[in-house]
């Protein structure tokens, strides 16, 4: 029984979201073995081989793999799921795509959104927005899954001495899909995935100008902008500020939210937060069932202040 | 060109869910149903593209019980040309339903099938993707965006940081996000007009697909609660509990 790892990079290091799902790998408890896919990702190999709990490192390195499109990477892992019992990847907008390609062509079931391992064939996963919390035995021999990131650790152990590091000669061929541009947001802050602290924003913000009270304090202790749906809906901010069931899933150390309700569809995104605080003018906001620090006042005097005090 | 939608009904987005007691599922004994949000944003985009004249066809299909019949009217009063109710009870598992989509391609030969990204009920986002694999078509997920140009179809959809646009070569499979447009309401006319559209009943076994159980379902609870903390009456309050209580800034 060996574990194959996908490594989340972005070709020049690897995301945190890695280390949390070679945390759940260990969970299953079997020899793990971890593939890093792209072009030029040999420094991100080599990185991997340096993690405590891996034995090997498989290292796809070809224009093909770039984008980490979904019809090449299926057929990547296809061809080396031979090996392994059981295929992990963090749940990104990336294996999203292509993990279900793979099950299907395995005809094999998937586990989306593992947040606990029970067991090498048993696992927890929410469902219904995180409204319920299902345990789930997979019966299938070959085990696909997802994971959570935010609901695994994500300290590893570096090793000195590194793993063996084994190119994977198979390039997959793509005559069906293409990239043809990315429009990539620049931004000096924190990543919001994997950010230690976020400040957010709601419908309540009121216009993307405003926005700049939110990005003031974020500056201000080092956080990263976050948004509701219903801010990101109504054009305030980019939609990739976005945490919620349907946006990025977050579990900072501090998560500040100011003029957003709590939406269930939000609280889905960010309640595994350590601390959470929320202000909002209206004191029968849902938020302040979740927030361990409430304090209803107007966002447009608070948010100064803080930035101002803190 | 023809384009196959995917529909499925769920429990109604604002239905507040309930574990039941002996933690077998959710209860959903008397819960109102609905179209699955992201499916009613496939739809209205397959009218729209019917609408600017680059589909000459819109065919509903559901894979579930026969009460699934309410909500492929309802797409139809939204729009769709006929529908297609493939009737198998209880939770079908992603990869069967994509199986069953995938019998109907070969069918129909739709030259683009568009599916919701996810159905609220299970979160699992697999079945565009699994039909994609199954149907070697190329596949878009989380569409924002959705233009039709030649033979190609071209996918805004988002990463991490930012969007990206991908080209795909038609027939290809694609799953709807919430930008990607906002559905419309069904008027009552076109509710009465649904009523007379074709729908077309099929098993599983009249498609050949076998149900195979890759998964089985032990136990569901709620999720861990958390209580709500306290409220602070000031902004030095707060700054002070963060820094001295929570020792988070």
């Amino acid at each position: 029984m060996t574990t194959l790892v996908i490594a989340e990079h972005n070709s020049k290091k690897l995301s945190p979201s890695t280390f949390s799902t070679l945390m759940a790998a260990q969970a299953i408890g079997s020899d793990i073995h971890m593939l890093v896919a792209g072009k030029n990702i040999a420094a991100v190999a080599e990185a991997a081989a340096h993690l405590s709990g891996i034995t090997k490192v498989l290292c796809a390195d070809a224009d093909v793999y770039e984008y980490a499109l979904a019809e090449p990477m299926g057929d990547l892992l296809v061809h080396l799921s031979t090996a392994y019992s059981h295929i992990v990847a963090p749940s990104n907008s990336e294996s999203k795509d292509y993990m279900p390609r793979v099950a299907a062509l395995l005809d094999v079931g998937q586990v989306s959104d593992v947040c606990a391992v029970l067991s090498a064939d048993q696992f927890k996963r929410p469902i219904y927005a995180g409204n319920a919390i299902a345990t789930v035995t997979v019966l299938d021999e070959k085990k696909v899954m997802t994971v959570r990131a935010s609901s695994f650790d994500k300290s590893t152990q570096q090793n000195d001495q590194a793993c063996a590091v084994e190119m994977v000669d198979f390039i997959a061929q793509n005559a069906v899909s293409s990239w043809q541009s990315d429009d990539i947001t620049e931004s000096a802050r924190p990543d919001l995935a994997s950010a230690s602290r976020i400040v957010s924003g709601g419908r309540g913000v009121g216009s993307g100008e405003n926005f700049a009270l939110v990005e003031a304090l974020a500056d201000k202790i080092g956080a990263a902008v976050g948004a509701s749906r219903a801010a990101v809906d109504a054009g305030f901010v980019s939609n990739d500020l976005q945490v919620g069931q349907t946006g990025k899933i977050v579990a900072p150390d501090l998560y500040m939210a100011f003029g957003i309700s709590g939406a269930i569809q939000h609280l889905a995104g960010m309640k595994d937060s350590k601390v959470i605080v929320a202000v909002n003018k209206d004191e029968d906001a849902p938020i302040f069932q979740v927030a361990d620090y409430g304090l209803v006042g107007d966002l447009f005097d608070v948010l100064p202040e803080m930035t101002d005090k803190v | 060109m023809k384009i196959l939608v995917g529909v499925k009904r769920v429990i109604d987005y604002n239905v507040k869910v309930r574990v039941k007691a002996d933690q077998s599922n959710v209860d959903l004994t008397n819960v109102k149903m609905a179209m699955n949000p992201f499916c009613e944003i496939a739809v209205e985009e397959a009218v729209r593209l019917k609408e600017a004249g680059v589909a000459s066809e819109v065919v509903v299909m559901s894979v579930g019980a026969t009460q699934s019949q309410e909500q492929l009217r309802n797409a139809m009063a939204l729009g769709a040309d006929r529908a297609i109710l493939v009737e198998a009870e209880g939770e079908i598992e992603p990869l069967n339903v994509a199986k069953a989509f995938a019998a109907v391609v070969e069918k129909e030969q739709p030259g683009l099938v568009i599916l919701g990204k996810q159905s609220i009920d299970s979160d699992n986002n697999q079945m565009g993707q699994m039909l994609a694999a199954l149907t070697k078509r190329p596949q878009g997920t989380f569409a924002s965006k959705l233009v039709i140009e030649d033979d190609k179809a071209l996918v805004t959809r988002e990463i991490d940081g930012g969007l990206r646009t991908i080209a795909l070569s038609l027939p290809a499979i694609v799953t709807t996000d919430l930008r990607l447009n906002e559905p419309r309401y069904a008027k009552l006319p076109d509710i009465m007009k649904a009523k007379r559209k074709p729908l077309e009943t099929l098993s599983l076994a009249d498609l050949g697909v076998t149900l195979k159980s890759h998964c089985r379902l032990d136990k569901v609870e709620s999720p861990a609660t958390r209580s709500a903390g306290i409220k602070v009456s000031s902004v030095d309050e707060l700054i002070s509990k963060l820094k001295d209580e929570a020792k988070v800034i």
